[in-house]
C-alpha cells in the first residue's frame, strides 16, 4: 500500500501512479461524505488552511474553501486586490508572516510558474499548488481523473484529446502528467502557434486537426481560450478560432457514443465550445466541479497528515 | 620590487612559448624568460608545479558601480576579479548613470585607480541611456578612455541606428560589443523554449532569438564596415552563422560564458533563479556547439558576464527574478575543468580563449609574456581540487548556480603591473 509521504502538493510531474491512485481513493472515500445529510468530518479540526490567491478564481477557490470546512478546518482567504502584495511585499516575506500567524497549510494560485516550488522550499507549512502560471494545476488534473474514471470505470487505455491553448494552459500539464501516468493516450490539439516547442518529448499524440482529436477519443477535455493571455499574436481572431476549433454538434458527428466532454471552466461558450455541447449529454462538467471538492479534500488531508506527523517528530525530538 | 618566477611552466600562446621555464619581473614589467635565472636580489616565488601565463581578462563584467552598491563596488568587484585570476576587466556600461558620458568614465577610472587591484577598462554605451534612439558621444567616451562600445544588457534593435553606430565607430577603431536579442521574439520569456520550458510552463526565448540578430549584424557589418564582436553566445545557429562570416574575413569575433558550456536548460527544473540568465541556458545540443567552437576557435574567447544580484531580488519565483550570476570567482574553475581536463581544450588554448584573445580583440597590449610588456601574471594550481562556496565569494552577490560544485584547478598567485595583488586566495591591501 503506498503511503503518502509529501508535505506539499506542487504538480502531478513529480507524483507516481501509485500516489496519484492514492489521491483518487481518498477522494472517493470523501465523496461519499459529500453525499451524507451533515456534510463535515472532523479529520482537520484545530489545523488552519489559507487561500492565497493572486490570480481572479471563483471555481478553485470556492472548491478548496469548501474543502477545508468539510474537513473541520478553519479557514481565511487572501486575494491579491487589498493585501500587502499592492504595496510590493514580496512573495517570501508574505507568506512567511502568514506561517508565523500559525497556518499549517498554503492552498496558492499566483501568476508565476514554480512559484508554489519556490515557497514550499522555504516554509514548514504545506503548499498546495491551486494553479501557478501556465506550469501545472495539480488539482484540476486530479479532479478530471477522478470523474473520468467514475464514468469510465478506468483511465488505462483510454483515448484523452485535449483541446484548445496548450501553451499557456497549466490544466493541459496537469491532465497530460495525470493521464499518461495512469495509461491513457492523450492527444492535443489546437492552433499551431499554442502547441509549445517539444510538446511530443511528453509522448503525446499532436494535431492541428480537430476532426483528428475528436475522432476514435473516449473523452474530450475542452480548454480555455485565456482571453487575457492572448494579446500577442497566436491566432488572428476568436470567431475564426471559433470556425476551426470549437466543439460543436457537427464536430460531434462521427465521435464515439459514450464520449466524454470536460471543461476546466470557466467557459466561453460560442467560443471553444458550443452551448448545446457544454450543457448536452456527452458533457460532465458540472460532475467536475463535485468531484474537485472530493479531490480537494483528499488532497488537504493527505498533505496534513504528513505535516502532523512531522510536528510529532518534533515533539519526541 | 623583483621578483622571479621559477620553474612553473611558462604558456605563452602569443610566443608560442609552452614549458618550463623561470621568470623575471623587474619595475612592473617582463624582464627576462629563461631556464635557470640567478635571483640577484629578486624575491623568488616559487612556481613549480603551477602554470605562469598572462594574466587573466575578462572583457564582459558588471561591475554596479555607481547605482547599485549593494550588490557590487568597484572595489569588491575587483577583489572577486584578482581573486578569480583576472589582471583586467571590463565593465559593461549599465550602470545608473549609465556610461555614456565623460563624466561617468572618469569615476570609474579614478575609483579603479583608488582601489589599485585590477586593470579597469570602461565600455562605453553605444546609445545615450541605452535607450536605443540617439548615439552616445562616442568621440567623447573614446578621449575619456573607453575601450569599447556596447548597450549591453539591451538589444540595438534599431538597424538603421546599429548601422550609423558602427559607421560611426569606425573612425575611432572602437569594437562594438552587441547583446543579441530580438525583443519581440524575448517577449516574456525567462528560459530557453523548448521541452524544458513547455513542462515548467516557462515562458520561452527561442535560439533563433538570438541567431535572427547576429545574422543581422553579419549583413550589416558586410554593408557599413566596422567591428563587431558579440557578446555572450549561446545558440548553435549563431555559431553557424559565426563561423561562416569568418570564413568570408569579417571583422568579427564573439565570446561565451562558462555556463553556456556547463550547464544546460535542464537545470531549470527546480525552478531555482541562480538559473536564470539572458541569454539563458540553452539545450544540450546548444552546449556542445559551443564546446567545439571554443575548439576551433570560432568563439574567440570566454568572458563571464559576470552580474551580481542581490539575494533578496534572486531569492523569488523565477518570473519576477532578474536575469544574470556571477562568474569571476568560478570562470576559470569551471573552464579548466569542462574544458581542459576533459580534454577538450589544451592548456595554451584555453589561455589563448581568456587572456590573448580579448586582448587581440580590444587592440590591449597585453595577454602575453613579451619582453617589455606589463608584468600582467596569473599563476594557475591546474590541479588543486576545490569546492566553490557561498562564503567564500569576494563579490558582494552569491548569486552562482555553481555554489558546491566541486572544481579542479584556480587561480593561485595573481600579479598586476609587477605587483602581487593575489596570493593563495588572500588579496593584498588596497586604498
Amino acid at each position: 500500500m503506498t503511503q503518502w509521504v509529501r508535505k506539499d502538493l506542487l504538480g502531478l510531474e513529480e507524483l507516481s501512479g501509485e500516489e496519484i491512485r492514492l489521491v483518487l481513493d481518498t477522494a472517493y472515500s470523501f465523496k461519499e461524505v459529500l453525499d451524507r445529510p451533515i456534510k463535515k468530518v472532523p479529520s482537520l479540526r484545530g489545523k488552519t488552511v489559507a487561500m492565497l490567491f493572486f490570480e481572479p478564481s471563483m471555481r478553485t477557490r470556492t472548491s478548496f474553501e469548501l474543502a477545508a470546512k468539510r474537513l473541520s478546518a478553519d479557514t481565511m482567504t487572501i486575494t491579491s486586490q487589498g493585501s500587502s502584495l499592492s504595496k510590493g511585499e514580496v512573495l517570501k516575506d508574505m507568506a512567511r508572516n502568514i506561517e508565523a500567524m500559525k497556518v499549517d497549510i498554503l492552498v496558492m494560485r499566483h501568476q508565476a510558474a514554480g512559484s508554489c516550488h519556490f515557497l514550499a522550499r522555504s516554509l514548514k507549512s504545506s503548499v498546495i499548488n491551486a494553479g501557478d502560471g501556465s506550469h501545472e494545476h495539480p488539482t484540476q488534473g486530479l479532479l478530471d481523473l477522478l470523474t473520468i474514471e467514475e464514468k469510465k470505470k478506468r483511465i488505462s487505455g483510454l483515448k484523452v484529446s485535449l483541446i484548445g491553448d496548450i501553451l499557456h494552459s497549466r490544466v493541459a500539464r496537469s491532465n497530460i502528467w495525470g493521464l499518461l501516468k495512469l495509461g491513457a493516450q492523450v492527444t492535443v490539439c489546437g492552433p499551431k502557434p499554442l502547441l509549445p516547442m517539444g510538446i511530443e518529448r511528453m509522448k503525446v499524440r499532436v494535431t492541428c486537426d480537430v476532426q483528428e482529436a475528436i475522432q476514435g477519443a473516449d473523452v474530450l477535455n475542452v480548454l480555455r481560450i485565456q482571453l487575457e493571455r492572448q494579446k500577442g499574436s497566436f491566432f488572428p481572431s476568436l470567431r475564426e478560432y471559433a470556425q476551426m476549433f470549437c466543439i460543436t454538434p457537427e464536430r460531434l458527428g462521427k465521435a464515439k457514443k459514450d464520449l466524454l466532454i470536460l471543461h476546466p471552466g470557466p467557459m466561453n461558450r460560442g467560443v471553444e465550445i458550443a452551448p448545446e455541447v457544454a450543457d448536452g449529454p456527452y458533457s460532465v462538467i458540472l460532475d467536475q466541479v463535485t468531484n474537485g471538492v472530493a479531490v480537494r479534500m483528499a488532497v488537504l488531508f493527505l498533505v496534513s497528515q504528513v505535516n502532523m506527523k512531522e510536528d510529532r517528530d518534533e515533539i519526541s525530538d | 620590487m623583483k621578483f622571479l618566477i621559477k620553474g612553473g611552466r611558462v604558456i605563452d600562446p602569443k610566443n608560442k612559448r609552452d614549458e618550463q621555464t623561470d621568470l623575471l619581473v623587474e619595475k612592473g614589467k617582463v624582464a627576462e624568460i629563461g631556464k635557470h635565472l640567478s635571483a640577484n636580489g629578486a624575491e623568488i616565488i616559487q612556481a613549480g608545479g603551477l602554470w605562469v601565463v598572462p594574466g587573466l581578462i575578462d572583457m564582459h563584467v558588471h561591475l554596479r558601480q555607481p547605482g547599485r552598491e549593494d550588490e557590487e563596488t568597484i572595489l569588491s568587484g575587483s577583489r572577486a576579479a584578482v581573486k578569480g585570476g583576472f589582471t583586467s576587466v571590463l565593465p559593461m556600461a549599465n550602470t545608473d548613470p549609465v556610461t555614456d558620458h565623460r563624466g561617468a568614465v572618469e569615476f570609474i577610472l579614478s575609483e579603479a585607480k583608488r582601489v589599485g587591484l585590477v586593470n579597469i577598462f570602461p565600455v562605453g554605451s553605444v546609445t545615450k541611456g541605452q535607450k536605443g534612439e540617439i548615439l552616445s558621444d562616442i568621440a567623447e567616451l573614446t578621449k575619456a578612455g573607453c575601450i569599447a562600445l556596447s548597450d549591453d544588457g539591451r538589444p540595438i534593435y534599431n538597424t538603421k541606428l546599429m548601422r550609423h553606430a558602427l559607421e560611426y565607430s569606425t573612425m575611432f577603431g572602437l569594437p562594438i560589443i552587441t547583446h543579441e536579442e530580438d525583443p519581440h521574439l524575448f517577449e516574456g520569456g525567462v528560459m530557453h523554449e523548448g521541452y524544458m520550458s513547455t513542462t515548467l510552463g516557462l515562458h520561452g526565448i527561442p535560439s533563433v532569438c538570438e541567431s535572427i540578430m547576429v545574422g543581422r549584424d553579419i549583413e550589416l557589418l558586410k554593408f557599413t564596415g566596422g567591428k563587431i564582436h558579440f557578446a555572450h553566445i549561446s545558440s548553435s545557429r549563431s555559431i553557424e552563422l559565426i563561423r561562416e562570416a569568418k570564413k568570408q574575413g569579417l571583422n568579427l569575433s564573439c565570446e561565451t560564458a562558462p555556463h553556456y558550456f556547463s550547464l544546460t536548460d535542464e537545470s531549470v527544473s527546480t525552478f531555482d533563479a541562480n538559473f536564470k540568465m539572458n541569454p539563458p541556458l540553452r539545450s544540450n545540443e546548444d552546449v556542445e556547439a559551443v564546446k567545439k567552437a571554443l575548439s576551433d576557435g570560432t568563439i574567440d574567447c570566454i568572458a563571464s558576464d559576470h552580474a551580481p544580484h542581490a539575494e533578496n531580488e534572486k531569492d523569488a519565483e523565477f518570473d519576477g527574478a532578474p536575469f544574470g550570476i556571477i562568474g569571476l570567482e568560478s570562470s576559470l574553475g569551471i573552464s579548466l575543468t569542462h574544458l581542459v581536463h576533459s580534454g577538450l581544450l589544451s592548456p595554451a588554448t584555453l589561455i589563448t580563449r581568456m587572456s590573448l584573445a580579448p586582448a587581440a580583440i580590444l587592440g590591449l597590449q597585453k595577454g602575453a609574456l613579451s619582453i617589455g610588456m606589463d608584468a600582467d601574471i596569473t599563476l594557475i594550481d591546474p590541479e588543486k581540487k576545490w569546492i566553490l562556496r557561498r562564503e567564500e565569494f569576494e563579490s558582494k552577490s552569491s548569486n552562482s548556480p555553481f555554489i558546491g560544485w566541486e572544481l579542479k584547478g584556480r587561480a593561485k598567485m595573481t600579479m598586476v603591473g609587477g605587483r602581487v595583488v593575489m596570493n593563495d586566495g588572500k588579496i593584498s591591501k588596497s586604498e
